[in-house]
């Protein structure tokens, strides 16, 4: 999965001017943000998943994890998604099966965009023998896939959430570097590194205080970009069946649960969480690609 | 041009070590109790050290790296621990079946998205431009199993077009195989057609706002021989280095493919080792794909320097 490649633009004013001046910045993004209609689609599309993961059976209109019913009725008024083979109602499963992949989704991403990030911050500045050594690594790292990789070391380790997270955002870690990297690459060339350098400023102190502010806007879109790599890989892992496991009403699980019936005409139980899984992709990746065009304006 | 390129093999080489090794970490160091990893926790003691003894897990980790390293030269990668016969010709034979869905799946992205990009590339900003974009970023994002099943059930189920398992009967010619392969090779080429589209799309935008393509334009030449002449040759190299990588990713996706189709490829043989625990065949095939990988991305080095000797020529100096 090729990442988008940002042109780093400093974001608010370049040398740390006053706060309500950065504040100003900050609501010109906003405002521009909110004028384009796929940035408002893919909030709606994700709060409406986030209010079913917090509000879960309490707005579900069957129990999701009860088998009441008879298997596979087709979708009906009672049951708009029909029932899965156990007689679980489709519907109830799918509002509730956003939960779980998304408390681990982001936090894979989080965790690959902080890793990377700070890998990126010290590959870009420091340059040299460090930077070349750790650009091989990371290229090896890119040289394989991720699901790949993830199966194997989720067979080794045994499967958990905590597993898939460390896992995703693991490899995720080498692919945020490259993108950070190469945005602190041009921007360590601009005057206000120089002069810092002459102040006699530390090189953590211009990394993390002066560098790193300039490079928020790519590293805010690739932690997007990665929270929507991260629920297509997870819910890849779990269609696997080494990410989530039964009885959760995972999307992935639940579409690697039913995908066999779906030959003898059975394809609710299968359908519906698919069309979830790809609502929720679309839906981060409609607001990532608008954050990075307002940001790269 | 062989200095080019044996720079670049070398380049590949440290890479292919690096991978290995990432890759011994993984399946060696980690686990701590290979033959106890496979066996699971209530394995009699004498079963495990026989199974370690087996597969060498039992010597000093420096060794294992020794011969992992080793073995990694002279592909050879050991037996599966599941059928004791050797890992690599069950691996190829599964990565000739998936080659061929591989390969189907690019034919058929690659001409779609390249004229996509550059259609949207010439309409910058316009809605067809805007509409191309979108269709992009909406079909890389959704993972190639939830296409795979929404075809399915579309094409394979309700219209009742094409067949729903990708495996042809046996001794099947040509035209069949691809009517079998269809589906899940268009269910690939859904999610790589985006990368491909937008790489195209930003690569020649780049390209005509550059001088020489409005030198072109100005000394009277029409569009198609502006684009023509001087800008597909300099706008597709961005798009030659995306596929190169993609090839590398197609093999991740094609497990979760694989499944929905029931295709006895490389993805099954990885799935099934997967569930197995056989850790030497997973091991073996992670390695065998980072070569496919590593040299997808050199013949698409060697074909940039082909297309643009300025690259070639800086790589010599």
């Amino acid at each position: 999965m090729v990442d988008v490649i940002v042109t780093p633009q400093p974001v608010g004013p370049i040398a740390a001017g006053p706060t309500s001046e950065r504040s100003q910045a900050r609501r010109e993004t906003i405002r521009l943000l909110i004028r384009r209609p796929a940035f408002i689609l893919g909030n709606i599309i994700i709060i409406g998943w986030i209010i079913c993961a917090v509000l879960g059976q309490r707005i579900t209109p069957y129990d999701p994890f009860n088998q009441f019913f008879a298997g596979h009725q087709p979708p009906s008024p009672e049951h708009w998604m029909g029932t899965d083979r156990l007689g679980r109602d489709v519907l109830s499963r799918v509002m509730v099966g956003s939960r779980d992949v998304l408390i681990i989704a982001p936090l894979a991403a989080m965790l690959g965009v902080v890793a990377g990030t700070f890998l990126g911050l010290v590959m870009g500045y420091y340059k040299g023998a460090v930077d070349d050594v750790l650009s091989r690594i990371v290229e090896a790292f890119l040289a394989l896939p991720v699901v790949l990789v993830a199966l194997l070391t989720l067979v080794v380790l045994g499967t958990s959430p905590i597993v898939v997270v460390c896992v995703v955002g693991i490899l995720f870690t080498p692919i945020v570097a490259r993108t950070v990297r190469s945005a602190v690459l041009s921007e360590r060339q601009l005057d206000y590194v120089t002069a810092a350098k002459l102040r006699g400023e530390s090189g953590l102190f211009i990394l993390s205080r002066e560098i790193f502010p300039n490079v928020l806007g790519p590293t805010v879109v690739e932690m997007t970009v990665r929270f929507g790599y991260a629920i297509f890989t997870v819910a890849t892992l779990s269609f696997l069946g080494v990410g989530l496991q039964p009885p959760s009403p995972d999307w992935g699980l639940t579409v690697a649960e039913e995908y066999n019936n779906m030959i003898s005409g059975f394809w609710w139980p299968t359908l519906f969480p698919a069309l979830a899984i790809a609502s929720t992709v679309i839906a981060v990746n409609l607001i990532a690609d608008s954050l990075q065009s307002v940001l790269s304006e | 041009m062989a200095r080019f390129i044996s720079r670049r093999l070398l380049l590949a080489l440290i890479t292919l070590w690096l991978l290995a090794t990432i890759v011994f970490v993984i399946a060696n160091v980690l686990p701590n109790d290979v033959g106890r990893t496979i066996l699971g926790p209530f394995a009699p003691q004498e079963s495990v050290d026989a199974l370690n003894k087996r597969l060498g897990t039992d010597q000093p980790l420096i060794v294992q790296y020794v011969n992992a390293m080793k073995s990694v030269i002279t592909f050879d990668y050991g037996d599966s621990y599941v059928t004791g016969q050797p890992v690599l010709p069950t691996l190829a034979a599964a990565i000739g079946r998936s080659a061929k869905l591989a390969g189907l799946a690019l034919l058929i992205t690659i001409p779609l998205a390249i004229i996509a990009g550059l259609y949207a590339a010439r309409r910058r900003d316009r809605p067809s431009d805007r509409a191309i974009v979108l269709l992009g970023v909406t079909s890389s994002s959704i993972p190639e199993f939830v296409t795979g099943t929404i075809l399915v059930v579309v094409v394979g189920v309700q219209l009742k077009l094409l067949p729903v398992l990708a495996t042809p009967p046996p001794n099947a010619d040509i035209p069949t195989q691809i009517r079998y392969l269809l589906m899940p090779a268009t269910a690939m080429a859904i999610v790589y057609f985006g990368y491909i589209a937008r790489m195209t799309r930003s690569g020649t935008i780049e390209v005509l706002q550059s001088d020489y393509a409005r030198t072109a334009t100005m000394k009277g030449l029409t569009t198609s021989q502006t684009m023509r002449r001087h800008v597909l040759r300099n706008a597709l190299i961005p798009t030659v280095a995306v596929i190169a990588v993609q090839i590398g990713y197609l093999f991740g996706g094609i497990i979760a493919v694989e499944k929905i189709f029931n295709y006895n490829g490389m993805g099954q043989t990885m799935l099934f080792a997967a569930q197995q625990k056989d850790i030497p065949m997973l091991t073996a095939g992670a390695i065998v794909i980072g070569i496919v990988y590593m040299l997808a991305t050199l013949a698409a080095d060697m074909t940039i320097a082909w297309m643009n000797p300025r690259i070639r020529l800086e790589a010599e100096r």
